[in-house]
């Protein structure tokens, strides 16, 4: 446990916090939706930061933007974007079943590289040192198709029930890697399967592991075989073998039909799972303390066989989109469509013919993407629905110019036969101040990745009660009833932008219009033509004390009668001198104002 | 006898030639209704800005019922009142037709009680003036004059007004906020102290401009409507007290005092009445806010969100005004600034204008809807619509105005301009922002030349009857 997080945790409370630098976008269909890794190793694109304090209500945006600057610092990353409040949200259930002080954001357009992970290393006991993480080598790791590292830490200390405290902090590095065609010229056995490429640790990250960090307790390498894979290489092996009786066996050997292990695992550990007696998940395991320097460990998969599977699913699919051109308006889609119900998947929640899937949807939307919720639509299979029929309840805080994003949380409910459903939400956009735009704005504006949820669905392995297995942290991980989750795009929303070079036009057009209004009625106003000229100057003549003559006429309006210009000569020079006292009086009378409000 | 006759039928002509053209503006906006789908104007930013949109409003509405503040959000700004009776109207119900078409009729219904309403406060003003004027003994103007009913052409003019057809048509909440301006005018010409404080006080509930109307209003209830300068009427007496010297000022004033419609001397009780009313009518219309607000945050929350929105311009999506794209490009520490100059421009011109127009308080009050229309923080052509209307009420004093030709042209110009520009910038990203704006400034620049030059043409008219009046002993 590095002693910073600890800090952090101290000092801001921490509960439970998560923090990942993602690249790359999780290929659902391909990599799986359904298993350990899918559902709580993928992450959206760009920065994604939760965490859960234990303070005070009123204290909790005050802590995570603390947080924020604090966690920009420790990885280099601008982190710190998440402190205004229109960046972060208080999800209330759709984001994790759990309620409370969660504030969840997310920073899309992030850049992810070498620099945020070498401080993630930094947490490692021994960094790249020693030990597997050894294996980082940046170029191979950045090649990928997708990297994500994340950490998370999680907190008993603060808990009411002190039984176990003390601070958990998981640190995990995804990487979907192609490993690299080799030379020779892959063979074609049928008509249109080609043989997978076959990889080693070396060749597909350059280097090799030599032995474990001194500080680590354990240092595994598993080798996972999908379930798909498996009964696939089940069929072949008894195609080959023409009997199915050493099937016990089969699953034990790293070399099968299909491919072929370069180094014979510590140990194979087999997935129990009542609901697939088949086939199911095996586990090849490798005990790094094993090797050294003089003899590095460098696993080697090679296939023998073109093999397609399959990787398990979620129940839907989840996929994004914009609809509408235009910079004025718009509307955000969000589809989701059934996949194959995988063998055994959909009786989670099968009572007496009422199959329901539920799912929640979790949607950040920044503010000038302004949402019209009330514009709501729920297409099942194409056709529109009532909204009511199939929401069970959904919470809705709509945002508000320049202080907060809407947030949306939907829980759904459909009957399971339904193939697809499509929700639609009408926005206008909005129009941003020009010191808003960033630097390059007509690329456009990124709405966070939606979140969609599967409470019922639980993506967990049972491997068979084993003392030896609950030391290794991966598979005590992957045992834990995860709920299944996914992330749809980023969308990117072009705005219209105004003239940057011209404030200054600008302003000083307005103003001269403006200008051209006040004087040009005013002037109209006071305007007098020839015959009124004369008038007043013989007006003039007569030079009475003009405030004489205006107390007269109040005078004499106060009475009812019409005013008569009378002679007030003599009065003059006394009321002149009045008028004088007044407006030093008024001058100073100002003075002293500003002095006391400025003062 | 036959004269008379001739003029009664003329009358009765000229009557039916109203309805005729009036009931055919109203099957007009039918008509167009039927197709406001297609027309698609609700969402144009002439058309509806966010005070006036009806689709914020069905926004708010839907907060509302979802128990969330409909003030949640930057959503709707306008009145909660407006909420609960316009907001059930919005709901789409499965088809969704049949409530769309009753909010529009209900906005064809205000646009034609507004025009009915300013016949007939145009029929009111004529009638006053001629009769000062026949008191003044200038005949020479009313020969002319009786051939022009302004009211007439002023309800026309308001209910042909393409501004107003597209404004009724696009379903913004506008023709509402016209129709209780036009209330409290009408309201005020009539006497009807407690109509013209109800309309005003709704006025300035839902759109806070109105508020500078009372000068006008009070003008009106004091002095009556619109009449020549009083000191003509003074001179006049007074000439007359020449004529026989043996009579004495009492009696002078007795006569003054005996002619109808003509009070000199200004009538503080319809006046106190009309503030009594008026405070009346504000305290219910808040107590009505206030229950219909009150578990979202009370009448504070209400007020930031529209009147504190109408101040302070936070939103620069773009319209026919010029303050958006200002605040758009503005220097934030200018900001503030710049908020109180434009809208104390509006404040400073009260108070010139009132002591030139007070005998004028109609033509005054008609300045004064130009001038917030024009400096307005989220015009909407609506406003237009209704200052151009009521221009009509003085067709015969505006005779001689001066550039009318120029100004048509120039309106017709930008509402052609102003669209095209705003598609080239923003549907087809080739235009540019700055494109839209010339628009908004020509457009600006035209409503200053039309207020400038009839104020310019009312004091020149002015001019012309005391010179009739003096020259005519």
């Amino acid at each position: 446990m590095s002693l910073v997080m600890l800090e952090q945790v101290q000092k801001f409370r921490i509960r439970e916090m998560e923090l990942s630098f993602t690249q790359g976008r999780w290929n659902y269909e391909r990599w799986g939706g359904f298993d350990p890794i899918s559902s709580s190793n993928a992450k959206p694109p760009g920065v994604e930061l939760w965490a859960v304090f234990d303070v005070p209500h009123d204290l909790v945006d005050a802590s995570w933007k603390n947080l924020t600057h604090t966690l920009s610092g420790l990885f280099c990353a601008s982190i710190n974007f998440l402190e205004s409040s229109t960046a972060y949200s208080a999800p209330d259930w759709g984001f994790q079943p759990f309620s409370g002080s969660l504030r969840y954001g997310s920073l899309p357009r992030e850049a992810v590289c070498t620099e945020n992970l070498t401080p993630w290393l930094k947490l490692l006991p021994c960094r790249d040192k020693a030990g597997l993480a050894t294996l980082m080598d940046r170029p191979s790791i950045y090649r990928g198709f997708y990297h994500s590292q994340r950490l998370r830490l999680s907190s008993t200390e603060f808990g009411s029930t002190e039984v176990e405290s003390g601070i958990a902090l998981d640190q995990t590095l995804t990487v979907v890697l192609q490993p690299t065609t080799s030379h020779r010229a892959s063979m074609t056995y049928s008509s249109d399967s080609v043989l997978q490429p076959s990889w080693s640790l070396s060749s597909i990250f350059g280097r090799k592991v030599s032995g474990r960090c001194v500080l680590a307790n354990s240092s595994n390498v598993y080798v996972q075989v999908e379930r798909g894979l498996m009964s696939e290489l089940k069929i072949l092996h008894a195609e080959d073998e023409g009997s199915g009786a050493d099937n016990l066996t089969f699953e034990k050997t790293w070399n099968n039909p299909g491919f072929e292990l370069s180094i014979a695992p510590n140990r194979v550990i087999k997935e129990v799972n009542i609901l697939h007696d088949e086939t199911s998940i095996v586990l090849y395991e490798y005990l790094i303390d094993n090797y050294s320097n003089s003899e590095p460990f460098d696993l080697g998969f090679t296939w023998k066989f073109p093999v397609v599977w399959s990787s398990p699913q979620a129940p839907l699919h989840a996929s994004r989109f914009l609809m509408g051109s235009g910079n004025e308006r718009g509307a955000i889609a969000i589809s989701l469509k059934a996949t194959e119900p995988s063998d055994g998947l959909w009786f989670a929640d099968t009572i007496e013919n009422s199959c329901m899937l539920r799912f929640n949807v979790f949607q950040v939307v920044p503010w000038y993407v302004r949402v019209y919720f009330h514009t709501l639509q729920v297409f099942v299979d194409g056709k529109p629905q009532s909204v009511t029929d199939f929401i069970e309840r959904m919470r809705i805080s709509p945002s508000e110019d320049k202080v907060s994003p809407g947030v949306m949380e939907m829980a759904l409910k459909l009957p399971c036969c339904v193939k697809s459903v499509t929700l639609t939400l009408e926005f206008d956009k909005g129009f941003l101040h020009i010191d808003e735009y960033p630097p390059d704005a007509n690329q456009g504006f990124d709405i966070p990745s939606a979140v969609i949820s599967f409470p019922d669905f639980h993506a967990s392995m049972h491997f068979l009660k084993d003392d030896s297995l609950n030391k290794s942290p991966l598979l005590s991980k992957f045992q834990e009833r995860s709920p299944v989750l996914c992330y749809t795009e980023v969308l990117l929303v072009p705005l219209t932008t105004p003239d940057f070079s011209m404030p200054y036009n600008v302003i000083t057009i307005t103003c001269t219009v403006f200008a051209l209004y006040f004087g040009s009625l005013l002037n109209v106003l006071r305007r007098r033509v020839g015959e009124e000229e004369r008038f007043l100057k013989s007006k003039d003549s007569k030079k009475t004390g003009r405030l004489g003559q205006l107390l007269s006429k109040l005078f004499a309006k106060l009475r009812g009668k019409s005013w008569e210009p009378t002679q007030t000569q003599s009065a003059s020079s006394s009321l002149i001198s009045s008028k004088l006292i007044f407006k030093v009086i008024l001058v100073a009378g100002i003075a002293a104002g500003w002095q006391y409000y400025s003062g | 006898m036959e004269e008379e006759k001739e003029t009664t039928t003329t009358t009765t002509k000229k009557k039916q030639c109203f309805w005729t053209w009036a009931l055919a503006s109203v099957i007009f906006r039918l008509v167009l209704i039927h197709f406001s789908r297609n027309l698609n104007l609700a969402s144009r930013p002439e058309v509806s800005t966010p005070l006036t949109s009806l689709r914020r409003l069905a926004e708010g509405y839907w907060l509302k019922q979802s128990s969330i503040s409909p003030y949640a959000g930057s959503m709707y700004h306008g009145s909660p009142l407006l909420l609960s009776i316009l907001g059930p109207l919005t709901v789409q119900r499965g088809e969704g037709q049949y409530n769309h078409l009753i909010c529009s009729l209900l906005f064809v219904i205000a646009d034609f009680m507004t025009a009915v309403l300013i016949r007939a406060t145009g029929q009111n003003l004529q009638m006053a003036y001629n009769q000062s004027l026949k008191s003044l003994g200038i005949v020479r103007l009313l020969e002319r004059s009786e051939m022009l009913a302004s009211g007439d052409i002023a309800a026309l003019v308001y209910l042909w007004n393409p501004l107003t057809i597209v404004t009724c048509v696009g379903s913004s909440t506008s023709p509402i906020e016209n129709l209780v301006i036009v209330l409290s005018l009408y309201g005020a010409c009539r006497r009807l102290v407690p109509l013209a404080a109800f309309g005003w006080v709704i006025a300035t509930h839902l759109s806070l401009y109105p508020a500078i109307l009372i000068v006008p209003l009070i003008l009106i209830l004091g002095y009556g409507p619109d009449s020549p300068r009083r000191k003509l009427f003074q001179q006049r007496a007074s000439i007359k007290v020449g004529e026989n010297p043996s009579t004495d000022i009492h009696y002078q004033q007795k006569e003054l005092a005996s002619q109808p419609m003509l009070p000199l001397r200004f009538s503080w009780r319809l006046v106190v009445h009309f503030i009594l009313w008026a405070s009346l009518w504000s305290c219910y219309v808040l107590l009505l806010c206030g229950i219909s607000v009150r578990q979202y945050g009370g009448l504070g929350e209400m007020f930031k969100s529209t009147y504190g929105f109408i101040l302070t311009v936070p939103d620069l999506s773009p319209n026919i005004g010029v303050l958006w794209y200002f605040f758009a490009e503005v220097f934030d520490y200018f900001r503030n600034f710049f908020l109180i100059v434009f809208h104390v421009n509006i404040l400073f011109m009260i108070l010139p204008l009132a002591i030139r127009l007070n005998h004028r308080p109609c033509f005054l009050a008609f300045v004064y809807i130009a001038i917030s229309s024009l400096l307005k923080s989220y015009p909407s052509v609506g406003d237009s619509a209704l200052y151009l209307g009521l221009l009509g009420l003085f067709v015969e004093e505006l005779a001689d105005m001066q550039f009318s030709f120029f100004l048509f042209c120039g309106y017709v110009g930008i509402s052609f301009l102003s669209p095209v520009m705003h598609n080239l910038w923003i549907w087809r990203g080739t235009g540019n922002a700055n494109f839209y704006f010339a628009t908004a400034m020509a457009y600006a620049c035209f409503q200053i030349i039309l207020v400038v030059e009839s104020v310019s043409a009312m004091l020149n008219h002015d001019r012309m009857l005391r010179k009739l009046s003096i020259m005519k002993p």
